[in-house]
């Protein structure tokens, strides 16, 4: 293979079969996800030089295989006889279901695994961690840079993740039917979360941490080819693809951020907005409603505007309210008044900020004072704008977002108005 | 997130782990004293397992701090801490943790949070939202 990115991509695509049926014929999770990781880093420097072989999982499934009956045996050498045996199976076969559990296909194994490490007993950094190694086949070392940690501290995450797996008694078999919805909302919040990783990266530094958004992107797409009928997983991927289609737009070359209304529209992709766009009419029209299916709505009226004033204000507040019904929150409560004011003016949407007052949580949080802020510009009360945006610049732990507040404030101390 | 947790103490003598230096520790029970220490053992086992460690480092004593400050242009070194104070800084962790509400449980858990005091600080982030 000549392109070292196809071979990436390859392996990255493989990773959670060989995963899957070394899982299975193991059983142990735990070690399986080391030995697989193993076999990853011997073809991505073996094939570049000796060609991908015909059949490459059967490759990872016998290196990895080795790894671990090398690693069992070494470990606990009183099962020494059971793993002689499985040495010995062909990788074929392991890739066959077994005769006793369900029919799997390669596929459903990915669903299996993502819902395996979306587990309910991890903390969502860690569901993060172990989604990206077992299932996207990025090394730790690859997701610690991602995540701007030292690869020990992310070693530790992904180590203590699986140990908690382990301890939860998980199998890796497909959840029973009526645990499923939950671990579904459980695998696309962590894939969202990857996601806003990569896509709230700035700058040039961080250019490992915007391949976040490429790789979310990639599992959610996995993932709506093996449930294709599933609306929210529709709506997560249109929403991923309308937001990250403002990517180029959303800074300037020095890193700074451009807002929503003012960036050059021009610059939005244009192929991603369509499949976004022809993804979320789809699912709208045959799906039941969903919060992801929501806000890709939003972001398709959004992008379906070709100036910031040609926005539909109105249908934008509608969604918004279905939204705040739906999975009410207070940051949807932000976005709805910015939506309200636009329709009704700022005082309106100033109106719907003050019960999130008494949230204390909240009223220590930028973006309720730059909210206010903006909307108080609106309204021409420049002073209370000024300090809103003020406070808010304290608050905010960003510094680009620190940089953007603190400049809305300048240009309110030098307008007269 | 990711927090720098500030560590202060007024230690009798300069010496790390440095909360075991300070006059309030030395004057407890055995037994309190054995416990105490059990815990802040248990916290940088718990933190290092679960991948919120990210670093930390123990500081020199401050004697052997200086100073720097250039005024009108001409540059000065003072033997000592930029502050004078009773508690000084003796050692720093970065965590990365989930929540601010986490951030502040860890330190809660330091034992120089009894003696002096752990400072809770934000680190900044070169990501951010457009809005």
């Amino acid at each position: 293979m000549s392109n070292p990115g196809e071979l990436e991509d390859l392996l990255r695509r493989l990773a959670p079969q060989v995963l899957a049926a070394l899982t299975r014929h193991y059983g142990n999770f735990e070690a399986a996800e080391d030995a697989v990781q193993e076999a990853l880093l011997a073809a991505a420097t073996q094939w570049p030089g000796s060609g991908v072989p015909d059949r490459p999982t059967g490759w990872l499934i016998t290196v990895a295989s080795r790894r671990m009956t090398d690693q069992l045996r070494s470990e606990l050498a009183s099962r020494q006889r059971e793993e002689k045996l499985a040495s010995r199976t062909p990788p074929e076969e392991l890739l066959a279901p077994a005769a006793d559990s369900e029919r799997l296909t390669g596929e459903d194994d990915t669903l299996t695994l993502l819902m395996l490490c979306c587990h309910p007993s991890l903390t969502p950094p860690s569901q993060i961690a172990l989604t990206l190694r077992a299932v996207g086949g990025l090394t730790t070392a690859e997701i610690a840079r991602a995540f701007l940690v030292p690869e020990a501290t992310m070693a530790q995450r992904i180590s203590r993740a699986k140990g908690r797996i382990k301890a939860s008694g998980a199998q890796f078999h497909l959840l029973p039917e009526d645990e499923r919805a939950d671990r579904m909302r459980s695998v696309l919040h962590a894939l969202y979360l990857v996601f806003n990783e990569g896509y709230t990266a700035t700058s040039g530094a961080h250019l490992q941490r915007g391949e976040l958004t490429g790789e979310a992107i990639r599992l959610t797409r996995t993932l709506r080819r093996l449930l294709p009928d599933d609306g929210e997983v529709a709506g997560l991927l249109a929403l991923m693809l309308l937001t990250d289609a403002r990517r180029l737009a959303r800074t300037r070359p020095d890193g700074s951020l451009i807002p929503h209304a003012e960036q050059d529209r021009g610059r939005w992709n244009r192929e991603s907005i369509n499949e976004g766009i022809t993804l979320i009419t789809d699912a709208l029209a045959r799906t039941p409603l969903g919060p992801y299916q929501l806000q890709a709505a939003i972001a398709a009226v959004h992008a379906e505007a070709e100036r910031a004033e040609d926005t539909d204000w109105p249908q934008i507040v509608g969604l918004y309210q279905l939204l705040e019904r739906l999975a009410p929150n207070p940051m949807v409560t932000l976005n709805h008044a910015v939506a309200v004011a636009m329709v009704d003016g700022p005082r309106a949407g100033l109106a719907l900020l003050e019960p999130l007052d008494c949230d204390d949580r909240l009223a220590r949080h930028h973006r309720l004072h730059a909210v206010r802020a903006h909307l108080l510009e609106m309204a021409g009360d420049h002073q209370a704008a000024r300090s809103g945006y003020q406070a808010a610049a304290r608050l905010t732990t960003s510094l680009p977002e620190q940089r953007y507040l603190r400049g809305r404030a300048a240009r309110l101390t030098t307008d007269p108005g | 997130m990711k927090y720098l947790l500030l560590i202060y103490s007024n230690p009798e003598s300069w010496e790390h782990p440095i909360f075991l230096r300070t006059p309030e520790f030395l004057a407890m029970p055995p037994d309190e004293r054995a416990e105490l220490t059990r815990q802040a053992e248990e916290l940088h086992r718990e933190i290092t397992e679960s991948g919120e460690f990210v670093v930390g480092t123990a500081l020199a004593d401050p004697v052997t701090a200086k100073t720097i400050r250039i005024r009108e242009g001409v540059p000065m070194a003072t033997d000592g801490p930029y502050l004078e104070a009773k508690e000084q800084l003796a050692g720093y962790f970065v965590i990365d943790c989930d929540s601010p509400e986490r951030a502040a449980e860890i330190a809660a858990r330091f034992p120089d949070a009894r003696f002096a005091a752990v400072e809770v600080r934000p680190i900044m982030d070169m990501s951010g939202q457009e809005m």
